[in-house]
């Protein structure tokens, strides 16, 4: 296979990485997450309506005159189908959704309710700390496993391209306020297992070409590295990425946000494996003598 | 890396096809219990209700106070010490000692042997902490003392939960300790929680207390609102009887009234009881009591001895047979709250396997296609690992009856996606190392062991998120968690069991062929 030369496009990658991340850490901190009912709490509920008599507007219009704090509805993959999200949730009172569905009934006409989420606020900041310290943790277990494995030097990049995976992905689900519900940090944690494992596939090459190659700067050593497992690495993301939109397309609107999360995080992952983790080993000036280093200790 | 001895193939192909056994008895009827498994679906793919309670403990708290201080009352005057000034006050009780006896109170309260304030030894700490100034004291719940009253409350809380989820007859439910305050509740197949809701939010504290006639009762009285919250009457706190003299309670019609009412049959203690009350009480009215609330308050128009009552209270049949329910299951410990609820319908369940199983196979098709256009021959060899994968997989999750999520479904699609990855990095190592060596055999030899130290760093990175995942998560994501991680050790397994002994064979025969992968 042609030899690509991925390296000369370092430096211009970075920068759009610098930028995206920018973009993304702004994003994240004025805009913020579309938190979904699992960590804002509230109400959800999925129902079918009648083929003829409602639509988006109706619906809200009738949901809006039960007092159930902020409503939204929203379209769900069927014409037919709908989501609605309101603040008020109510468990203990058991004819809470009764009453809904009865009120509702009455105003578009027969509704079936699909499915019904009740979160208290105790329950879905519980759920929220629970799924950042999920985070954390995957995120420091990655760190040490690396760091045992690897030189200081490998580990720093690719903890460095996993906070870039994460950072843009949620920086995406911001742009676009996309929903992010416990399936998200599901999907994030795969995301990170799967940055590193392609992180892992290129640095093993490259502690072997070090090893290998005496007098080639780390440079050039990255590019012959990435070239070698370049095949490996389109095969790979082929084929996640049609298990993924597999999901996506065929496997329901429950799974859609958390197909998408993954598509962008195999996307982001396989391209910080190169254009991140790679140059941090050339800016820690990585060279054969930190192999032999590391290996005389 | 090549070489299999007979034994191993033996024992690939038995274990494989026992547990791809259970694969496909997921899809047979068979007659018996270990051979029949089935792999459980979730409450999102099989429709139910998932409910999470949490138990108030404030009113067990202050009530375990009120008998504490009861308790203490009786300890100091049989040990002759003069106690003052009992109260409650900010979840502690403070009292007031004679001068002369502080030193004695203040060993009985520390002592490891006391009486009154236990001391648990497994966790080196007293059932109260201690305040003492001067001649006060002031005692709280240590933390300990807190967890055990928790914890007993709960146990109870939860035999009582059980009881009345089994009396409303729910498919398989299942009832489990979350912390040491909360109730996980998950109802299978139940798409309407609202009946077990109202069942599961009533503490049910039934009392029999007479309406007070004059305001001196000696006991003190309270006031009440009726259920319906037509009036209210005042009571004395006298309890005359409580639901734990309860023996059995059931709907039954009152032939002369035609009215629904629940009959009730008490023990022998508590027929005593009511017998002797009713007796002194003719022509008064007794109110009964349900929650605070009164339910109805009948004149007594003859003294009832053989322990046998009816509860009247314009009851619908539905309300007196949930009444008697719950009387019948006795009373919580305290007030359960419903802080998370989760329901999905049959139908949406249906979709979603429906969903589920359709982007699999579609997934898989487009995996399985790609690696052969990619590899031919070798592609072949990926996906019959694949294949078998499969049924590992789903074999080990019906073995131990692992629960399916949609999640979980997601995670196996995932895994056809990245379970290739392992042949593909050890066919790649191989095209390489082939470059320069002619022996194919030699070839795929360092092929495989090149490349092993990669696969399992790979996979014990998605292996750590999987786990990670596994403590953290709930619910759906715990079952994704499961097939990921599962999936991780089967895919191990039938990369380097089945697609290497079949690689092993095919290049053994062919290793004079030109261009083999």
């Amino acid at each position: 296979m042609k030899t690509i030369y991925f390296n000369k496009f370092y430096k211009s990658f970075n920068i759009l990485s610098g930028i995206l991340i920018i973009a993304s850490l702004v994003f994240l901190v004025f805009k913020g997450l579309n938190f979904g009912v699992d960590f804002k709490g509230g109400t959800l509920i999925e129902l079918r309506t009648d083929k003829s008599s409602a639509n988006i507007t109706k619906i809200r219009d009738s949901f809006n005159q039960m007092n159930l704090g902020d409503v939204s509805v929203k379209n769900f993959g069927n014409e037919t189908d709908f989501v609605v999200k309101f603040e008020k949730q109510n468990s203990n009172d058991p004819q809470f959704i009764e009453e809904i569905k009865t009120k509702l009934s009455n105003s578009i006409g027969t509704v079936d309710f699909r499915r019904v989420e009740n979160v208290g606020p105790k329950v879905s900041a519980e759920l929220l700390r629970s799924g950042v310290i999920a985070i954390a943790l995957s995120l420091a277990a990655m760190l040490l496993y690396i760091w045992i494995r690897f030189e200081w030097q490998f580990s720093l990049g690719a903890i460095l391209a996993l906070f870039h995976d994460v950072i843009i992905t949620l920086g995406v689900f911001s742009v676009f306020s996309l929903e992010i519900n416990l399936s998200i940090v599901a999907a994030v944690l795969t995301i990170v297992g799967y940055s590193m494992n392609d992180t892992v596939v290129i640095f093993d090459r490259v502690r072997e070409n070090l090893r290998k190659y005496a007098d080639v700067k780390i440079f050039e050593l990255t590019n012959i590295s990435i070239n070698e497992t370049l095949s490996r690495t389109i095969i790979t993301s082929v084929t996640t990425l049609l298990a993924l939109l597999s999901i996506f397309i065929f496997g329901g609107e429950i799974l859609k946000g958390f197909s998408l999360a993954m598509i962008l995080g195999v996307i982001f992952g396989t391209y910080s494996s190169i254009y991140i983790a790679n140059p941090v080993l050339i800016s820690l000036k990585v060279s054969q003598r930190t192999i032999v280093k590391e290996e005389k200790e | 890396m090549l070489y299999f001895s007979k034994l191993r193939v033996f024992s690939v192909l038995i274990f494989t096809l026992i547990i791809s056994y259970f694969t496909i008895s997921n899809f047979t009827k068979v007659d018996d219990e270990f051979f029949s498994k089935n792999i459980k679906l979730g409450l999102d793919l099989q429709g139910g209700s998932y409910l999470l309670l949490e138990i108030d403990n404030e009113p067990v708290i202050t009530q375990r106070l009120q008998s504490k201080v009861l308790e203490f009352k009786k300890f100091f005057k049989d040990k002759d010490i003069k106690v003052r000034n009992f109260v409650i006050e900010d979840k502690s009780i403070v009292f007031d000692v004679e001068n002369s006896k502080i030193e004695e109170v203040k060993s009985l309260l520390d002592d490891d042997k006391s009486e009154i304030n236990p001391y648990f030894q497994q966790y080196k700490s007293h059932q109260f902490n201690i305040e003492n100034m001067d001649t006060s004291f002031k005692l709280e719940f240590s933390d300990y003392g807190l967890v055990l009253l928790k914890n007993s409350s709960l146990d109870q809380a939860i035999e009582i939960v059980r009881r009345r989820v089994d009396e409303v007859g729910t498919n398989e439910p299942n009832i489990l300790k979350r912390g040491n305050d909360r109730i996980l509740v998950e109802l299978p197949g139940l798409d309407d929680p609202g009946r077990i809701k109202s069942l599961l939010g009533k503490t049910a504290n039934l009392t029999f207390q007479f309406i007070s006639s004059s305001s001196e009762e000696s006991f003190g009285t309270e006031k009440l609102s009726f259920e319906d919250g037509s009036s209210e009457a005042i009571v004395s706190k006298r309890i005359v009887l409580s639901g734990d003299n309860l023996m059995d309670a059931k709907p039954t019609m009152n032939n002369q009234t035609n009215e629904t009412v629940v009959s009730f049959t008490l023990d022998r203690v508590g027929a005593k009881k009511f017998g002797k009350a009713t007796s002194n009480g003719v022509g008064k009215r007794l109110a009964i009591v349900l929650d605070g609330k009164i339910i109805s308050a009948p004149e007594v128009r003859e003294p009832i001895i053989g322990g046998n009552g009816q509860i009247s209270g314009n009851f619908t049949f539905q309300s007196a047979t949930d009444l008697a329910l719950l009387l019948r299951s006795g009373a919580l410990p305290a007030p359960l709250n419903i802080i998370e609820e989760r329901t999905v319908g049959p139908d949406l369940g249906k979709d979603s396997i429906n969903a589920g199983i359709m982007s699999l196979i579609i997934g898989f098709i487009l995996v399985v296609a790609f690696m052969f256009y990619k590899y031919r021959f070798f592609g072949l060899i990926a996906n019959l690992a694949l294949i078998s994968n499969l049924f590992l997989l789903v074999g080990i999750l019906t073995l131990f009856e692992a629960t399916l999520t949609l999640p979980g479904i997601a995670g196996i699609i995932l895994t056809v996606g990245m379970a290739v990855d392992a042949n593909v990095l050890i066919f790649e190592r191989i095209k390489e190392e082939l470059k320069n060596e002619n022996n194919s055999i030699v070839a795929f030899d360092s092929g495989y062991t090149k490349s092993r130290t990669t696969i399992l760093d790979a996979n014990i990175t998605t292996l750590i998120a999987a786990v990670i995942l596994f403590f953290m998560g709930s619910g759906p994501i715990k079952g994704f968690s499961i097939t990921l991680g599962v999936g991780i050790l089967t895919t191990l397994f039938s990369v380097y069991f089945i697609a290497r002994l079949i690689t092993a064979y095919y290049v053994i025969k062919n290793k004079h062929k030109e261009k083999l992968i």
